[in-house]
């Protein structure tokens, strides 16, 4: 039971404030911010209480989703509700953010009318929500061919969007009905990777978690059907025709998939609502199929004038044709270190000392495939001891993959019913991410 | 938040929205009626604006009537009058064709919260039950919830329950869950919609088609029945195998709570159950949202706690992220605490090692106690890691390691070299009082196997003026006369100007008094002293098994799915305590040291052994107990007694005897019961802290006490004994005690006097000693006709019966008595 809903900017703005069952008062907002702003750590706990009040909230798109609550209510109901919330509104609006939420509040007030009754959760599927929901979207942002040039898929700022319009992925979904926005559908494979490789090189944890994500522009969709590659597998034992099996380790569906044509042919049968929806979830424990996408060799001494010197080499060994985009190194290095100078192998790298984070984050904005890079980094450390050696490393890599997926899933085909009323564009997207990729020293 | 210009912002929304030409143009309305909106949820009171709104509310237009209505139901308790303007539009709208308008009136209707308005809702709300449109159902039935919560004390009409009861099988299954949430508001008091036999099979037969919040809602109202026969258990257990392993973890989570609460008879199954929620629980930590994980590593510490291998060959999944926030990283370090085995902890001390030098303080203090909790198994290997970390010579670490190094050699006494040449020489990077405080217990120990603590207690010593934490103080004190019994030549000159400090100069009650013990008990003679200071080195309680036993699922079943195990430090506080040692809890006090602190101070204080021929040079006044003392006796505190057992036990043995006659020892079968008295008048003088500081010394537990200088004067104690006979057998007892003072002479006297050293204090255990004090009275009364001594009347009783014991105890408490009046 949700007693009452309310957005946050972060710098502690009302956005929304909806109160569903009148038991407490309206003076909770400034309570729940003071309770953030009071912690010093980096992030507020998930729930937070004063008195008889629970608030539990989410973060997302720099916005606090907060729910208030009491103590016997399940959190992961909360918590999915709150994250259906921030994913109907992206759906609504077209994008996460202050300003959207800001611009588009009357329709926010109005979903959370028809999601949430006296604090009941009523429904949150876009398909019964799409006939009451009247209020129209504003966007955010002018609509332009240009901009498809410099906004990423999922936000970031890639050259994905030279094969993907992915701008497309960031409007809101009703635009499709009245502003006569074209009839689209995306399918995209994400993948995220969490690897620890050894000072050894070896790989000591590996593991993929990644989902299939449709997203639907079309007033009314029928039935779809994706198809995966034929050799998909699922477990250990279940191995599949001759060729490099495409093996997951636990695979859940949307409830809403149909899996009949799944065991024989590997062949999602869906219809899609309006918006966006994860068909697909899997996982992966323990097993890479390629060879991890980045290496490291790293020379850490300390030269005679008692600087820290490291001498960092990165591969990375994807394929010649892709390239990995956005790749950040984060190499912690010893408390107190306080001037950085660096020698990089190409003019768009950049390397900076943040002293705050007591870490040096070397930054590559496209990486090619089969390549090698190589950086020296000096650093000056008062105070240098044979122990604050101990403090440099582990490098945490963050990186994006474009086209690419780590357990080697595709899609074969993607094909709508005949009976489609008016065309629509298909499109098909592969990213790979890293969730945590960290390389020991 | 106060707007800056809010009365000229609504005084120009009102112009515009009286405004004719406004009022015809309809998107301009709209967007006068948006602004107004807007400036609502911004904080801005708009409230000036109802009657214009109100006006605005009748129009065709739904975006418009929706935007009318979320200002309505904001500001409609300010306003109960124009309110009443508004129901009659709203009840137009409920015979509107359109079933959306007439599901936004009803709703709207019922959301303005005016007990004035109940009249006219009930109509419109019974018509609504009935509608063709589920939209309109849905509304309705919740309607009947809000109406009824708006007027509690109005009795419950027979005919709506009915009615919600037959719309249990509508055929929207969101009317359906509405029903079920409505009824269980509404019969509240009869304890919830009733959950028989034809119910829950129609609910669980129409799970599949509600959606998952709908599922969530069934799944935890189904755990209030009780299946009838076993046949019945496994056909419903059976059904919801499916949702057990969903992908939704908020389905997932109601189901497994369903199963457990329906299996709390079968231990088994609900293990089985645990292992099938493995699959979606890992899932669920691997899940997009942040939250979500957490929710998920929060339940998975829940279930280790019943099934401690549940996760054992997952330990990697636990491992934590670069760029994850700490709440989750130190959830994950506990995590991986518990998931240690043979085959992985190589590994998982490699990686917990990394986690030691994060940046976030806090963070890197869970590794390393993590690393320290792992060293009771695995002694060497964590050892030499926090050595290690000992060479970083951070001030944090270094904090952080001499105090879980502390903790360590307190279960781990065979540490105890590594760790001595290890500390020496890291004071000079701990700043906090937390970790001085671990630094000096260590010193205190182990002072005769480091050679250099003299020098390091006289810097402290040295500094002692501008010592801030009480805690640091006692603790140096107790280091040094420790040290001094075991290297006298070097430290008598220190501990001498330690003393004179404390007792001369030092304001603190606590420091001072406890100075004060010290002084007198070096009087006493070094053999004394060594005898009662000695402190055990390691935790008797604690065996060479560390590992913690499977609790029944029972013991958290009830918290779980709430937002309990996410609080922080839910669940580690509870991992502390099933560790099963007294860890040595570093407390900093406030200036004002109130009594609570002191408490919980003492809970943590290191167990003390005693002898009772220590204390044997004491007045003649107990002669016959010391005669018959021999054997040697040692009090602890562990296990540790909650007031409420306390309180239960003492009951429970008074009832026994209060019929006898009261006589100097009365054997039962199993327990003894004594009274027995001292002379010690002054006694009850003495502030509590330093009679509950002295009692610790000796390992008695005071549980609640009266404030000094009340009468009757009485304090409520206990301890365990274990009394070896032999070397071979060894068994324990527990003893109750009561401490009485009535002295009706001395009152006067006391009343001249002025009050020392009492303070002010909150005291947070004022019931309980409220309940001591009512339970106590039939006690007083035969203590008035039997005694009508001076002294302090001491009531003990033993369970089970060990009279050496009980009497080698009364002569400890007798001489600790002495001690303290002398003082005054």
């Amino acid at each position: 039971m949700i007693s009452q809903v309310f957005i946050l900017s972060s710098q502690g703005d009302h956005l929304i404030y909806k109160d569903f069952r009148g038991e407490a008062g309206s003076d909770v907002v400034n309570l729940f911010y003071e309770k953030v702003t009071a912690l010093t750590g980096d992030q507020p706990p998930v729930v937070m209480r004063h008195k008889d009040v629970h608030f539990v909230h989410v973060r997302q798109g720099g916005l606090y989703w907060v729910a208030t609550t009491t103590a016997d209510t399940s959190p992961f109901t909360i918590i999915e509700f709150l994250n259906r919330l921030t994913a109907l509104v992206k759906d609504y609006c077209g994008s996460l953010s202050e300003r959207s939420v800001q611009m588009n509040f009357a329709l926010i007030y109005e979903l959370l009318d028809e999601v949430v009754d006296y604090g009941y959760i009523q429904t949150t599927s876009s398909d019964i929500l799409k006939n009451f929901i009247q209020t129209e979207a504003v966007s955010s942002k002018p609509f332009s061919l240009f901009d498809l040039s410099n906004v990423g898929l999922f936000g970031a700022e890639t050259q994905q969007s030279k094969v993907a319009p992915s701008s497309a992925a960031t409007r809101p979904i009703q635009s499709s009905r009245d502003q006569g926005g074209k009839s689209e559908i995306f399918v995209d494979v994400i993948e995220r990777m969490l690897v620890v490789i050894g000072s050894n090189g070896v790989l000591m944890k590996a593991d993929i978690e990644g989902e299939i994500k449709v997203k639907c522009y079309m007033p009314t969709c029928s039935e779809m059907r994706i198809g995966l590659n034929e050799e998909f597998s699922i477990g250990k034992s279940q191995l599949r025709g001759y060729g490099a099996a495409v093996r997951v380790d636990e695979c859940s569906f949307h409830q809403a998939v149909r899996l009949d044509e799944f065991d024989s042919l590997r062949i999602l049968r869906l219809c899609p609502s309006q918006g966006e929806q994860t068909v697909m979830q899997y996982q992966l424990s323990d097993d890479l199929p390629s060879a991890p996408p980045f290496r490291l060799f790293p020379t850490i001494e300390r030269d005679n004038g008692g600087r820290l010197l490291m001498y960092m080499k990165l591969r990375c060994d994807l394929p010649p044709k892709s390239a990995g985009i956005n790749v950040s190194a984060t190499i912690p290095v010893p408390k107190g270190s306080v001037s950085l100078s660096q020698e990089l192998s190409s003019p768009d790298q950049s390397a900076e000392l943040q002293p705050q984070s007591r870490a040096v984050v070397w930054k590559i904005p496209r990486f090619p495939g089969g390549t090698q890079l190589s950086a020296l980094f000096k650093l000056e450390v008062p105070g240098f001891s044979s122990a604050s050696m101990l403090e440099v490393g582990p490098v945490s890599l963050s990186f994006e993959l474009p086209k690419i997926t780590a357990t080697g899933l595709q899609i074969r085909f993607l094909r709508l019913s005949p009976f489609q009323p008016g065309p629509a564009q298909r499109w098909v997207r592969y990213v790979t991410h890293s969730d945590s990729y960290t390389i020991r020293i | 938040m106060p707007y800056i210009g809010s009365e000229d912002t609504v005084r120009d929304l009102r112009r515009v929205l009286s405004n004719p030409n406004v009022q015809s143009d309809q998107l301009r309305y709209r967007n006068t009626i948006l602004k107004v909106i807007r400036a609502m949820s911004q904080g801005v009171d708009v409230s000036g604006l109802f009657s214009e709104m109100v006006k605005a509310c009748a129009t065709v237009d739904i975006v418009q009537k929706k935007l009318v209505y979320v200002f309505l139901c904001s500001y409609a308790t300010l306003n109960p009058e124009l309110s009443l303007l508004v129901i009659n539009t709203l009840r137009k709208d409920c015979q509107d064709p359109n079933p959306m308008v007439r599901s936004l009136a009803l709703r709207n209707m019922t959301n303005l919260r005016l007990p004035s308005l109940v009249e006219y809702v009930e109509q419109p709300l019974t018509a609504g039950l009935r509608d063709r449109a589920a939209c309109v159902r849905r509304v309705a039935v919740l309607g009947w919830a809000k109406l009824h919560n708006l007027q509690t004390n109005s009795e419950i009409d027979a005919a709506v329950v009915n009615e919600l009861y037959s719309l249990l099988r509508d055929p929207d299954p969101v009317v359906m869950v509405n029903c079920l949430r409505a009824l269980e508001e509404i019969l509240r008091e009869e304890g919830g919609v009733a959950i028989n036999k034809p119910i829950t099979h129609h609910l669980l037969n129409r799970l599949k088609e509600c959606d998952i919040w709908g599922q969530c809602e069934v799944l935890r109202i189904l755990q209030r029945y009780r299946p009838q026969s076993e046949d019945e258990l496994f056909n419903i257990l059976s059904l919801l195998d499916v949702s057990l392993i969903s992908p939704h973890p908020p389905v997932m989570a109601a189901t497994l709570s369903l199963f457990l609460s329906l299996c709390s008879g079968l231990p088994a199954v609900g293990l089985a159950a645990l292992e099938r929620v493995r699959g979606p629980l890992l899932a669920a930590c691997g899940n997009t949202s942040r939250e979500m994980q957490f929710t998920a590593l929060c339940h998975i510490q829940l279930l280790l706690r019943s099934l401690p291998g549940l996760m054992g060959e997952h330990y990697k999944r636990f491992f934590c992220g670069y760029a994850e926030p700490a709440y989750i990283k130190q959830r994950k370090i506990e995590v991986l605490v518990e998931l240690v085995n043979d085959d992985n902890v190589a590994i998982l001390l490699d990686e917990l090692r990394g986690y030691c030098t994060d940046v976030n303080i806090s963070t890197a203090h869970a590794a390393i106690s993590a690393i320290g909790r792992i060293g009771r198994s695995y002694s060497d290997k964590c050892l030499e890691i926090l050595t290690e970390l000992l060479g970083l010579k951070q001030e944090h670490i270094t904090s952080a390691v001499v105090q879980t190094m502390r903790d360590l050699v307190w279960v781990c006494p065979q540490c105890s070299r590594t760790v001595c040449s290890a500390v020496e020489g890291c004071e000079a990077e701990i700043q906090d009082s937390q970790g001085r405080h671990a630094l000096l217990w260590l010193l205190g120990v182990y002072g005769e196997q480091v050679s250099s603590v003299p020098y390091t207690l006289e810097v402290f010593i040295d500094g002692v003026r501008s010592e801030a934490s009480v805690g640091v103080k006692m603790e140096l004190l107790t280091a040094t006369v420790r040290l001094f019994l075991c290297r006298p030549a070097e430290t008598q000159d220190m501990l001498g100007r330690l003393l004179h400090y404390c007792i001369e100069e030092e304001t603190n009650m606590c420091v001072s008094d406890q100075a004060l013990l010290y002084y007198r008990l070096l009087h006493c003679g070094i053999e004394e002293t060594r005898k009662v200071l000695q402190c055990r080195r390691s935790d008797p309680s604690l065996g060479v098994l560390i590992g913690r036993p499977a609790e029944p699922i029972n013991q958290w079943s009830y918290i779980f799915n709430t937002l309990e195990p996410l609080r922080p430090g839910a669940i580690e506080t509870e991992s502390a305590t099933i560790g099963g040692s007294p860890e040595h809890m570093t407390f900093d006090p406030k200036p004002n040291n109130d009594l609570s602190d002191t408490l919980s101070y003492s809970f943590g204080k290191t167990v003390r052994s005693v002898t009772d021929t220590a204390l044997q040079c004491t007045d003649s006044s107990s002669d016959a107990l010391t005669a018959s003392v021999s054997a040697p006796l040692s009090l602890s505190l562990s296990p540790a007694l909650s007031p409420e057992e306390f309180e239960d036990l003492w009951l429970q043995q008074q009832a026994l005897h209060v019929e006898q006659g009261p006589e100097k020892i009365k054997a039962e079968e199993n327990y003894v019961y004594m009274e027995e008295h001292v002379q010690c008048p002054t006694i009850f003088r003495c502030s509590p802290q330093s009679l509950q500081a002295a009692m610790q010394l000796v390992n008695i537990q005071t549980l609640a006490f009266t404030p000094p200088h009340t009468l009757p004067w009485r304090v409520y104690l206990y301890t365990n004994t274990q009394n070896k006979h032999s070397a071979d057998t060894c068994h324990g007892t527990l003893i109750l005690g009561e401490l009485l003072y009535t002295g009706e002479e001395i009152q006067k006297k006391s009343k001249d006097e002025e009050n020392v050293g009492v303070e002010a204090r909150q005291d947070k255990r004022e019931e309980e000693r409220e309940e001591d004090t009512a339970e106590g009275r039939s006690e007083k009364e035969r203590v008035k006709k039997n005694t009508a001594e001076k002294g302090i009347k001491v009531t003990l009783k033993q369970q089970p019966r060990d009279e050496k014991a009980l009497k080698g105890f009364l002569s400890v408490l007798t001489t600790v008595l002495h001690a303290l009046s002398s003082e005054k």
